[in-house]
């Protein structure tokens, strides 16, 4: 199991200063440069060390919030791919279906790849409701608008006889031929984001890695729509490297320390989802029918394109006041959202969440969240590193034995 | 005012019930191979409605005074009722040509339309490109043109206001938001999932008509010099979504343009004061026939 370090890049100064969003509609005088300077600096200072460590590393992108500072993906990866010297270098990802402009994603991604000599693993992602503004894009359509960029995207990559024409519904180009070509050929990896079996079918006609983000143990009804669309289109039975999950990480000296820092991650999952309810459910972003059984349940109601997440603990935690209680860490853990305690604890923890997934190759580790200081980090890091890390780089890429009857199960329903 | 919603219910029910609601029938109708469903009643001055962009509200009393007033026809949006949207809809243009074609194949001439918000923007764009078979042109709240500078907002930003906001901007009397096919109910009991379908898929198609450049065609001002028939633009004089002073911009660009504002209502002018709204169309509209409903028994 190959395993991305990843922080957000939290601007926890600014939580609590409104309880009902920190996306959007927050104001950025609430931002002060010269700490995010500092913020910054740290946060690639913790970077490097997890490459150090033999970690590979992820980024993301949000944009107007103070859940995340990494406001484009392409301006940390480039920093990376010249500071850092052994890490894979994964960007997840790239929102393609807000961007106007998906030839220069292509381009972005494949200077970088070059810069990393062949280190980047690239996903394209829809991006969530609340990153819509940011961009003006539009939240109808947005499927067929990914998609379409996609097949840009991968085309741009892979052509190479001079300009090509692109006139397709949602972006027109004449002239398409770019430079740099990707370092890694055909293309780099890529990653696309998943949170339903329909969307999972379509990644895994690609042969793409797909990832559930916080999904829980639901993310095992997307990997197997993505293993049961393999085996009908008559390819081999996908291995677990097609297969990534991202969940909150906290590893302690004890089972005591580690739960104890968990308590500092988890508001993490209380302030993500934080916006008012038009940024969460903008029109057109989930289907009519999941609008109809939100309406249904009139305005207190809301629309469940998320997994109901956090503590629960009120407005005090969100306020940072108070930390959550180690009974929502727990509860956390059994949802699969949070691997915490002892470097052993962690290790069985993250090993048996892979078996109940049916294998996964990449353990996207959220070290750093919530109010951890730079310091917790660094130890969460070293302590994951040194004693959880080697032993899951080792684990067998699938229990060939433990998931056979799991698999034939899984080859019977599939025509 | 009616403080209680039911009541304002009653008071209607028993309005369209008496004069017309029984006339009212809605059937498909294939226009070049796009089905909607069009609501039909009446007779006389045939009268295109073009519902707001919450969509058609079935049970509100506009359709069943319009009726009583004219030859109705109400049709659905296409993308605004329970039928999926047209793949190939994806701008305002595509809604006015729909409509121009529904005009040339029932053959109808001298119509009247009646337009609410996004139906005004639409028939606005239908009537700059044509108004052969149209004889006047109503326009209540239309949104569709720009006016401002580049950082006034002309239209409040719906997609970014709260439940609470809206009906605070767009009704003189918040209780009526709570009634009928409301988009900004806060319940929806009572009404069918065909209902809710409506509403659902109205919101997402308002998205796609009209997220960017939002709520209007940057190009649209200075083609409405072309509309040649007489044109009433109706402001709700509490209407605080798209303010008056815009109403008046809009019909200033048009040459035969009347401006009207009416008391007690906000951006639905046609849901908030329907009586009253019916009574000034038919004035305009030369209908003197004594079944005009003006809310008296008759």
């Amino acid at each position: 199991m190959r395993v991305w370090q990843f922080s957000e890049m939290p601007y926890t100064p600014a939580w609590g200063l409104d309880t009902e969003s920190l996306r959007v509609t927050l104001p950025n005088s609430n931002y002060d440069p010269k700490l995010g300077a500092e913020i910054y600096r740290r946060q690639f200072e913790n970077y490097l060390l997890a490459d150090d460590l033999g970690f590979d590393l992820m980024s993301n992108e949000h944009h107007s919030t103070a859940t995340c500072l990494q406001a484009s993906t392409s301006v940390i990866l480039s920093s990376l791919a010249r500071s850092t010297t052994n890490a894979r270098l994964l960007s997840l990802g790239n929102p393609i279906a807000n961007r106007p402009d998906p030839v220069r994603v292509a381009e972005e991604m494949a200077m970088i790849d070059n810069i990393s000599g062949g280190r980047l693993e690239v996903g394209l992602i829809r991006g969530t409701p609340a990153e819509l503004s940011s961009v003006n894009a539009n939240p109808a359509r947005m499927v067929d608008r990914f998609w379409e960029a996609h097949d840009l995207i991968l085309k741009a990559w892979t052509s190479h006889d001079g300009p090509f024409n692109w006139e397709g519904e949602f972006f027109q180009h004449r002239q398409v031929n770019i430079w740099p070509t990707p370092f890694q050929q055909p293309t780099p990896p890529v990653w696309v984001t998943v949170g339903s079996a329909s969307t999972a079918r379509r990644v895994a006609d690609e042969g793409h890695v797909i990832a559930t983000l916080l999904g829980g143990y639901s993310s095992r009804s997307t990997f197997d729509a993505y293993r049961a669309r393999t085996l009908e289109l008559g390819r081999p039975y996908p291995k677990s490297d097609r297969f990534g999950y991202l969940a909150l990480v906290s590893v302690g000296a004890t089972d005591e320390a580690g739960l104890e820092r968990a308590r500092l991650m988890q508001p993490h999952l209380d302030v993500s989802l934080l916006m008012p309810q038009q940024f969460l459910n903008p029109p057109g972003y989930a289907p009519v029918e999941a609008n109809v059984a939100a309406l249904k349940r009139g305005a207190k109601g809301s629309l469940s394109t998320h997994q109901q997440v956090g503590s629960g603990e009120g407005k005090d935690v969100m306020l940072g006041k108070k930390l959550p209680s180690l009974a929502s860490v727990k509860r956390s853990m059994d949802q699969g959202l949070l691997f915490a305690g002892s470097p052993d604890s962690v290790l069985q923890q993250i090993t048996d969440f892979s078996r109940a997934m049916g294998g996964i190759g990449h353990l996207l580790m959220l070290g750093h969240a919530g109010y951890m200081s730079f310091d917790d980090v660094a130890d969460n890091i070293k302590l994951f590193g040194n004693e959880v890390l080697p032993a899951l780089r080792e684990l067998p890429e699938v229990d060939e034995a433990e998931l056979a009857a799991e698999r034939d199960e899984l080859r019977r329903t599939v025509p | 005012m009616f403080l209680d919603p039911q009541d304002y219910i009653l008071s209607r029910m028993s309005l369209t019930h008496e004069k017309s609601a029984a006339s009212l029938s809605v059937r498909d109708i294939d226009v070049h191979g796009v089905t909607t469903e069009l609501y039909e009643g009446g007779s006389g001055t045939p009268i295109l409605y073009l519902h707001a962009g919450e969509g058609l509200r079935p049970s509100a009393p506009i359709l069943g005074l319009l009726a009583s007033a004219g030859h109705l026809l109400a049709p659905i949006h296409p993308g605004f009722g329970v039928k999926p949207r047209p793949p190939s809809f994806s701008t305002i243009g595509d809604l006015a040509y729909f409509y121009l074609d529904l005009l040339d194949q029932l053959e109808l001439d001298k119509v009247a339309v009646v337009a609410a918000d996004f139906g005004g923007w639409i028939a606005a764009e239908l009537a700059v490109r044509s108004t052969a078979r149209l004889s006047h042109l109503v326009l209540a709240g239309p949104t569709g043109i720009k006016c401002g500078d580049r950082e006034d907002r002309d239209i409040a930003d719906m997609f970014a206001l709260g439940r609470a906001e809206l009906i605070e901007l767009m009704y003189a009397d918040p209780a009526v938001s709570q009634v009928g096919e409301s988009s900004l109910r806060e319940d929806f009991d009572g009404l069918s999932d065909d209902a809710l379908t409506s509403i659902a898929r109205s919101r997402e198609s308002m998205a796609v008509f009209g997220w960017s450049p939002y709520m209007h065609n940057p190009r649209l001002r200075q083609w409405l010099h072309r509309i040649d028939i007489p044109t009433l633009v109706l402001w709700g004089a509490r209407d605080r979504f798209t303010l008056p002073e815009y109403g008046a911009s809009f019909a200033a660009a048009i040459p035969a343009a009347r401006f009207e504002v009416l008391e007690a209502a906000g951006h639905y002018p046609h849901i908030e004061q329907p009586e009253r709204f019916v009574e000034v169309v038919a004035n305009f509209l030369e209908i003197k026939s004594s079944s005009v409903v003006t809310g008296r028994p008759s």
